[in-house]
């Protein structure tokens, strides 16, 4: 896969590096020539000093061949533009841009870009769905956040124990994947009875998150 | 311009304020954002409108302009990506009838005017006003 990254300073670096790793063909932009040429010589990547919205640089860094732009810029605006050039002028399928003001996300999608992710947004949630429980963890949005994956154990009071999942008459859009009991993994049924020190791997749309930790006495 | 017209101006530096003055002064409401206040300085007393301190990158600072309202927009601020994000939310989300941006970078103006984007080149406009003053 061959993708172009346009960012600087500590994300840009180890995003590289992981995607490095991954295997991918990686084209930096980086706007500050000093770190351009310092991770030039750290990363196994092609890197251009240069602004990531420059129709120039973004042809010199092989946009017509790209199958990737990620735009990661700390402005709004500058990661917005790259995009649209690199998908309008060069035909790149798909771009990923950085949103810093939460109004932008949905804003970006409508004006073209193909995913916009906010990560003022993220961490607000992250902070938000991190009770301060120590039985709730391993917190996984999947497909941006429309489903979370969570693991919970249930403690000594849970109410629930001795009941079926039939009984707990789950709130739709939640699932209990599996249960992990005594080393075992347990697929359950509905008849399957929960037990006390049960960890749960639960499957849940957010808006009924809440909804199902209440249920399961984790709130 | 027959009419009075609301007008948002993105952009207080030297043309905008001119633009902000002179749109004001011939009978239009007008309405200035710049991110820094000592930029309204540059207005002079032709000027009647409001100011508005803020980054019109920011939807909330557009909105507070009522931008939703206004009959035109035009994006002269120094930064060509902030001109062209702007008017395009100005076109596409506000609807406002007639956007206008600066963009110095003639390449980027080129695409942006291929997809609709009303762009305004001072670089361009320099360019063919020197050659047309050396081939008269």
């Amino acid at each position: 896969m061959r993708v172009i990254l346009i960012g600087s300073g500590k994300l840009a670096y180890f995003l590289s590096k992981q995607f490095a790793s991954k295997g991918y063909h990686l084209t930096v932009i980086d706007s500050d020539n000093e770190e351009a040429i310092a991770f030039s010589r750290n990363l196994k990547a092609i890197v251009i000093h240069g602004e990531g919205s420059n129709p120039n640089i973004l042809a010199q860094a092989g946009a017509y061949q790209a199958d990737v732009v990620l735009a990661l810029t700390i402005n709004d605006e500058d990661n917005l533009i790259a995009c649209q050039i690199a998908q309008k002028e060069y035909g790149v399928p798909r771009t990923v841009a950085l949103v810093n003001d939460p109004e932008n996300r949905p804003i970006f999608e409508k004006l073209g870009i193909s995913v916009a992710f906010s990560a003022t947004e993220i961490i607000a949630n992250l902070i938000e769905q991190q009770t301060s429980s120590d039985e709730i963890k391993n917190l996984l949005p999947v497909a941006e956040g429309k489903i979370n994956v969570t693991e919970i154990a249930l403690s000594e009071s849970a109410s629930i124990a001795g009941k079926t999942i039939d009984d707990l008459q789950l709130p739709t859009g939640t699932l209990i994947a599996s249960i992990l009991r005594q080393g075992d993994v347990i697929v359950p049924g509905g008849d399957t009875i929960l037990q006390t020190n049960d960890r749960l791997i639960l499957i849940a749309q957010p808006e009924y998150y809440g909804q199902l930790l209440r249920l399961l006495g984790a709130e | 311009m027959a009419q009075s017209q609301y007008i948002v101006v993105v952009g207080c530096g030297r043309l905008g304020s001119i633009l902000a003055c002179r749109l004001s002064s011939q009978g239009n409401s007008v309405v200035v954002i710049d991110p820094y206040e000592s930029s309204f300085n540059n207005l002079n007393s032709e000027f009647s409108g409001f100011q508005i301190v803020g980054d019109a990158s920011e939807l909330a600072v557009l909105r507070s302009a009522k931008a939703d309202k206004a009959d035109c927009l035009l994006a002269v601020t120094d930064k060509d990506n902030v001109n062209l994000m702007v008017a395009q939310i100005a076109k596409n989300i506000f609807q406002i009838p007639t956007v206008l941006a600066r963009v110095f970078d003639p390449a980027r103006e080129k695409i942006y005017r291929d997809f609709g984007i009303a762009t305004i080149s001072p670089t361009q406009l320099s360019a063919d006003a020197f050659i047309t003053n050396l081939s008269s």
